[in-house]
């Protein structure tokens, strides 16, 4: 799991635009919304539209959103769980 | 009562009428105009629904008489013809008038023919002539060039708010005595682009929409126009006409908290309310009628109805209210200029038009809109239009005696 | 009715615009027919978090409303009023080529939403938690003109105070291709240009943004005085000296009481005629043009007023604005016209004057 890992960080890099971080900079267990890394709901939509193009996975609800997104941890471990792609 | 401006005319074009009388029709009789797109083709055919003018753009073109190679966007045709009747209704002629103006409001513009041949352009001559029509202000040329309007001319873009702050803007041109005659509101038309971009923030319903619902799940996108002549009394004595209704408040404010969000409390569209009351000299208990901006969201109601209610200071005195957005969907940028419409139209016949589909209140507070079409003097109403960019504004229309 | 102050002002554009004397050593264009802005230090103005989704529109909007409010020392405006006669085209470029590329599948949100007409006035109101007025004007030539008249009748009829108006465009990619196409952007093939003397069709295109505290009151740090605009969507040849006469007799002046003009000449062939018809009406007046400094969009207008603005207050007209032969007006400038179309349509007069 510790290259999906990686492999998330450098997505949310990217597609997020975030220009000033390095994977290195994010912590597997920091929070993403609000006080850790600082991503906001405009973000939480993007990061829906990622885990259906690269993994497969629909989500209908914007709200479900809130625990999977919490950190990069919770995120790899539900896409692992969840994946078609 | 000084800011009080005069509306001598109206014209309106929707997916429950092409013109007044249809759309009147429609809303006695609940007939909504909300289906599945047919004109455009899209992957979201089956996914959404929406408010449709049942007409293609030929068969646009026929109506207006345009030549077969224009450069006119669907927003500018259905705007044209909106604003046609508005003329007519008001038994204005623009064309050699000095003192007449144009005020405009689109978001979509001509984006519904740049989305089509926005690569195709690069290869292909036959449709280059649409390039120019992408920017807003073309589509306003447009309209004002067919119907021979030369003057004061300009369009608003502030998202779902926009036609009410071109309401907003004429009144005060009106006022101030820079003009004495203007056509006011805005149009919109479906296209692939904002559909698809208000899809991509969830806020899309499957079904038909429920605004202050607690079941409710998003908005039905729509389309239409609809223009109000706004007139100097000066200017209206001297042809012997009679008002229809007034502008008797306006005030735009701004939530400054998301871009597309409203804050929890909805504090932008409490202080907008809050200042047309002041713009007005009335107080809110001078209400009859509240048209709601009432899209359906989550979002939208919970904020607009937690606003009202600090208006109010408590549930149990909001007066009367109703979204008509389950009739025509959301409009954008047309929203506003199509429900002050509707206002008029609830002030002369004296109805106040039902909130469709609703079922069950919110949990949040204690507000149930009005289901049934009721019959009743009306000579008051507020009409409230949030947009993106925190963009707070409302109207305020009295009757005409 | 009170007077109008301009107290403030910051402009982005395809010179240096941000510094000081910046017209001493203007940055010549004559191989480009694209200006691109010179890009001010954008993370001194605006936070990383939020600079990442922005286009170079906003963020040339953020910063030059920040300088404006920073010049004019004010903590927050009274309203905020913008006119863009394009909006945000990058952003929209951006949603439209994944919309067609991706045929509707995978789209996200944030080019949909920064796509938005009034994203940049959302954003400055967002930044500066203001809950004021905020408008937003698309109306091709005259989106600045509309928001200046706004401001101008809120300084007036309402005595508002720190009213910020402003002007944004930006270039976008596909888009700069396909005005090529239609001729609106000078071909590739007629360099050198030189849009002062030499015509052909199109213009030069370029962006920028450009923003004015307004205010009732004069304050030592007031450029001049906003005393009137007028536009008109369409005006036939014949009756543009009525259109400029009337204007001016309604503020009291006659064209021989004009000590400078600037004038919107782009070198288009097409058009431009238009200002030669002008110039005749405006005998002593020193016949200024900028275009060829900063190019033509539909809202350069607000680069105009910032230039006249400077003139005013340092009574002094930078060389690089004349035609061919600097002649520097003897005396006061007092009264300052601006003359703008665009493509015909959307003719435009801004009046300032010293104070």
């Amino acid at each position: 799991m510790g290259e999906l890992k990686t492999e998330l960080k450098n997505k949310i890099i990217t597609s997020l635009n975030l220009e000033d971080i390095s994977v290195e900079d994010i912590n597997d267990n920091d929070n993403l919304f609000g006080e850790g890394l600082g991503l906001d709901s405009i973000d939480a939509l993007e990061l829906i539209v990622m885990l259906d193009k690269d993994y497969g996975i629909k989500l209908t609800d914007p709200k479900e959103g809130k625990k999977i997104f919490e950190s990069i941890e919770t995120m790899a471990k539900f896409i692992e769980e969840n994946r078609t792609k | 009562m000084s800011n009080r401006v005069a509306i001598t005319g109206i014209g309106i074009i929707s997916s429950i009428g092409m013109d007044l009388e249809e759309n009147l029709n429609s809303l006695k009789n609940s007939r909504h105009g909300i289906s599945k797109i047919e004109h455009i083709d899209t992957k979201l055919k089956d996914k959404i629904l929406v408010g449709e003018i049942k007409k293609t753009n030929q068969e646009l073109e026929s109506i207006l008489k345009l030549p077969q190679k224009n450069s006119w966007s669907r927003t500018s045709m259905i705007g044209a013809i909106a604003a046609l009747e508005a003329i007519n209704n008001a038994g204005i002629d623009v064309k050699d008038d000095a003192d007449i103006g144009f005020i405009n409001a689109t978001t979509v513009g001509g984006m519904d023919m740049t989305e089509r041949y926005f690569y195709d352009f690069i290869d292909n001559p036959e449709n280059r002539r649409y390039i120019q029509s992408h920017d807003a202000g073309n589509n306003t040329h447009n309209i004002c060039d067919y119907i021979g309007l030369n003057g004061f001319v300009t369009t608003i873009s502030t998202a779902c708010s926009s036609a009410a702050n071109a309401i907003m803007l004429g009144a005060r041109m009106i006022s101030s005595g820079r003009l004495d005659k203007v056509i006011v509101g805005g149009t919109d038309a479906l296209s692939k682009f904002t559909m698809n971009g208000f899809n991509t923030l969830m806020i899309l319903s499957d079904t038909y929409n429920t605004p202050f619902d607690e079941k409710r799940k998003g908005l039905n996108l729509g389309e239409g126009a609809a223009y109000l002549v706004l007139e100097s009394e000066q200017s209206y004595k001297k042809r012997s006409k009679q008002p229809i209704a007034y502008v008797s408040g306006y005030a735009n404010a701004n939530d400054a908290f998301h871009q597309t969000a409203s804050s929890e409390n909805g504090e932008g569209a409490f202080l907008a309310m809050k200042k047309a009351f002041e713009v007005a000299e009335l107080s809110p208990k001078d209400i009859d009628y509240i048209n709601v901006h009432g899209t359906a969201t989550p979002n939208n109601d919970l904020s607009e109805g937690r606003a009202i209610i600090n208006i109010y200071e408590s549930s149990d005195k909001v007066p009367e209210f109703s979204s008509t957005k389950p009739f025509t969907g959301h409009t954008l940028a047309a929203a506003a200029s199509i429900e002050a419409v509707f206002s008029i139209f609830a002030l002369r016949e004296g109805l106040i038009f039902p909130n469709l589909n609703f079922k069950n209140k919110m949990k949040e507070f204690d507000l149930t809109p009005v289901t049934e079409l009721e019959y009743k003097e009306v000579n008051t109403i507020l009409s409230n239009s949030f947009g993106f960019g925190g963009n707070c504004s409302s109207l305020i229309f009295t009757k005409s005696h | 009715m009170e007077n109008c102050y301009i107290n403030g002002i910051g402009c982005i554009s395809a010179q240096r615009s941000f510094e000081k004397d910046y017209l001493i050593e203007p940055i010549v264009y004559s191989e480009e027919n694209i200006l691109k802005v010179v890009k001010p230090n954008y993370k001194d103005y605006i936070s990383p978090a939020a600079v990442r989704r922005m286009s170079s529109g906003v963020k040339n909007g953020i910063v030059a409303s920040t300088m404006a409010i920073n010049d004019a020392q004010i903590e927050s405006p009274g309203a905020i009023i913008t006119g863009t006669g394009m909006g945000c085209m990058q952003d929209s470029e951006k949603f439209l080529n994944n919309l067609i590329n991706h045929d509707e599948e995978y789209l996200t949100p944030t080019s949909f939403i920064q796509s938005t007409h009034n994203t940049v006035g959302g954003q400055v109101a967002l930044g500066l938690k203001c809950k004021a007025y905020n408008f937003t004007y698309v109306n091709t030539g005259v989106s600045f003109e509309s928001a200046l008249l706004d401001g101008l009748m809120q300084v007036e009829n309402q005595g508002g105070q720190n009213i910020l108006v402003g002007g944004i465009d930006e270039l976008a990619d596909h888009t700069s291709k396909l005005y090529k196409l239609i001729e609106h952007t000078k071909s590739d093939d007629d360099v050198p240009y030189d849009i002062v003397n030499k015509r052909t069709k199109g213009s030069i295109s370029g962006e920028g943004a450009a923003f004015f505290v307004l205010d009732k009151e004069k304050t030592a740090n007031s450029y001049c005085k906003l005393a009137d605009v007028k536009f008109v969507n369409n005006l036939e040849a014949s009756n543009l000296e009525t259109f400029v006469t009337d204007f001016l007799a309604s503020n009291d002046l006659i064209a021989s009481d004009l000590d400078a003009i600037l004038l919107g000449n782009n070198g288009d062939i097409e058009f431009d005629s238009y200002y030669d018809q002008s110039e005749l009406l405006f005998g002593g007046a020193a016949i200024l043009y900028y275009k060829h400094l900063f190019g033509e969009f539909m809202t350069s207008s607000s680069i105009a007023v910032s230039l006249g603005s400077d003139i005013l207050r340092i009574q002094s007209i930078p060389g690089a604005l004349f035609k061919n032969e600097v002649s520097h007006p003897k005396g006061e400038i007092k009264n300052l016209l601006i003359y703008n179309q665009y493509r015909g349509k959307d003719h435009s007069l801004i009046l300032l004057k010293n104070v």
